[in-house]
């Protein structure tokens, strides 16, 4: 006699909900808890390396939303030194092709992904925006050399806490914070 | 005697006016059993979000308050601050009495059901039956939503409410009745008291019968047809905002309480229990059915109308006959003394009937037969 026939089917659902119950949650709280992106992804703001930039202004001439603005003037050993790097990031599609351009390697793509703001003034982003610090930092795209120190994607994959497809409890206080908290 | 009588008689006492004593204690009454149906239908909308939600492996909402308490208040104060909004085709006075027609019943259902020793608003002793009679009405309401709402989708959700409750009215009162045949009387107190053995034991069909009855009545997954989303999309509330609407989120709400009031009363022994206050079993009880309730809304997928159909009149209906026929030949053979004898066997029974009807259910062999 087959049971499958006789109901049980919705005994073997009932049991699958019911340990359901006893498995963490796997909703990410996203402002306590940010997971980490992709390493090479085309992050929000350019990251500018200020001692690398000659001002040949080759990422202007690439952007195709003619979105950079850059002024230099020449100094006493005929140097540019850069007097305006300005981006808009309303502007800005997030092509890269400024940072492949780069023939110095002074621009990479940026880490962040949270671009909103409260007024579109704020959008436009300075040399002082612009330049690498502990919170703006570059991200692997076009630029292997940063690679081996961001940290292990973990969205949209099971390895947040630990590696396969099994996600250990851990408490929020606990948890390993993503790169913008 | 129940404790408002007794307060009625304390007032009498003390020197009130016949008419004061009569008003007071049952205008008392009234109130507490409104804050009661109020504050559990609360606690049972949070205890829904999140134990669904664990069911689902998600956390469920955890922000409004310590663990999401205070979530259903800012949906309240959220529907409430809604524009109150009437179709202009609309049949205005019928659109605006069904949020009443479907809740004040609703409300009555709690009149009958002991929330512990005495703590009932009036001991009738065709209690069982005044609860099918009043929770029948609210389907009125729901009718009068679809129909007023000039709408074709709250149209076909409530010809199916319709359907629906008469197909699943039948198994429900004849699981009723084979309860009553063991208690001895329609009355919700004495079927308490004579529970030894809660009724759940002593006729298992008859509790699957009435729970899955129930489940249609109160319109819940897997039953939930009028509702159904993905297909009508809200059924009779479509044409619903602000305050009517509530009335009829609280409706919902409040009748799965008073059908788990129901049920912990009929079969699940109401307020008997060792040790604890009998208050606090009732509640307990009633938590323990809503769960199973949620349990079954997060595993389940609904049925089909016609699957709807045939589950209450080719297999619910004469598994119910066959279970009353099969109580009351128990009552008349087996003596009061052998109850452990009659629960085994009516287990074996049960056992026996879901398989058989089972087979009328099964799908395969390229052939769908329902």
């Amino acid at each position: 006699m087959k049971f499958e026939r006789y109901g049980i089917g919705i005994a073997k659902g009932m049991a699958l909900t019911f340990k359901h119950l006893f498995r963490p949650p796997i909703t990410v709280q996203y402002p306590e808890e940010k997971l980490h992106t992709s390493k090479r992804i085309r992050g929000n703001e350019l990251v500018w390396f200020p001692d690398r930039c000659t001002g040949c202004g080759t990422c202007t001439k690439a952007c195709p939303q003619g979105n950079i603005q850059l002024m230099t003037h020449k100094d006493d050993d005929n140097k540019y030194i850069v007097d305006k790097f300005e981006v808009d990031t309303g502007r800005c599609i997030f092509c890269g092709l400024c940072v492949e351009s780069c023939p110095y390697d002074a621009l990479a793509m940026g880490l962040n992904y949270e671009c909103a703001k409260y007024r579109r003034r704020d959008l436009v982003l300075t040399k002082e925006n612009l330049s690498i610090s502990t919170d703006h930092q570059p991200s692997a795209y076009y630029r292997p050399q940063f690679e081996a120190k961001l940290p292990a994607q973990s969205l949209l994959l099971y390895n947040r806490e630990i590696g396969g497809q099994k996600l250990k409890f851990i408490p929020l206080s606990t948890r390993k914070r993503g790169p913008g908290a | 005697m129940n404790l408002l009588d007794q307060f009625k008689i304390w007032l009498v006492s003390m020197g009130w006016p016949g008419w004061a004593a009569y008003l007071v204690p049952a205008i008392t009454g009234i109130v507490v059993i409104i804050a009661f149906v109020l504050t559990v239908v609360i606690v049972f909308i949070w205890w829904e979000r999140r134990f669904l939600g664990r069911f689902q492996i998600r956390t469920g909402p955890n922000r409004c308050g310590p663990e999401g308490i205070f979530q259903p208040i800012a949906t309240a104060v959220k529907i409430l601050l809604k524009e109150d909004i009437v179709p202009e085709k609309a049949d205005k006075i019928l659109h605006f009495l069904a949020p009443i027609v479907v809740f004040v019943p609703i409300l009555m259902l709690f009149a009958v059901i002991p929330l512990s020793e005495g703590a009932i608003l009036v001991d009738l002793n065709v209690g069982a039956v005044y609860v099918i009679a009043i929770s029948s009405i609210s389907i009125l309401g729901i009718f009068m939503a679809a129909w007023a709402s000039a709408n074709k989708y709250s149209l076909i959700s409530g010809m199916r409410a319709i359907a629906q409750m008469v197909s699943y009215e039948l198994p429900v009162v004849l699981s009723l009745v084979g309860v009553a045949i063991v208690a001895g009387s329609f009355s919700m107190i004495k079927i308490v008291e004579t529970q030894n053995i809660p009724y759940v034991f002593l006729q298992p069909l008859g509790f699957i019968i009435f729970f899955l009855g129930a489940l249609a009545e109160m319109n819940r997954c897997p039953f939930d047809l009028l509702e159904a989303d993905s297909e009508i999309v809200a059924g009779y509330h479509i044409e619903y905002s602000g305050m009517k609407f509530a009335m009829f989120y609280l409706g919902e709400y409040g009748v799965a309480l008073a059908y788990a009031g129901v049920i912990t009363t009929l079969f699940l022994g109401g307020w008997q229990g060792p040790l604890l206050p009998p208050i606090l079993w009732f509640l307990i009880k009633v938590m323990l059915v809503f769960s199973l309730i949620v349990w079954m809304r997060a595993t389940l997928p609904r049925l089909r109308v016609d699957q709807l159909m045939s589950f209450a009149w080719k297999g619910m209906l004469p598994m119910a006959v066959i279970n009353l026929i099969l109580i009351a030949i128990e009552v008349l053979i087996i003596p009061h003394s052998l109850q452990w004898a009659m629960v085994m066997l009516n287990f074996a029974l049960a056992a026996v009937l879901i398989l058989l009807f089972s087979r009328l259910f099964t799908l395969g062999g390229g052939r769908v037969e329902v």
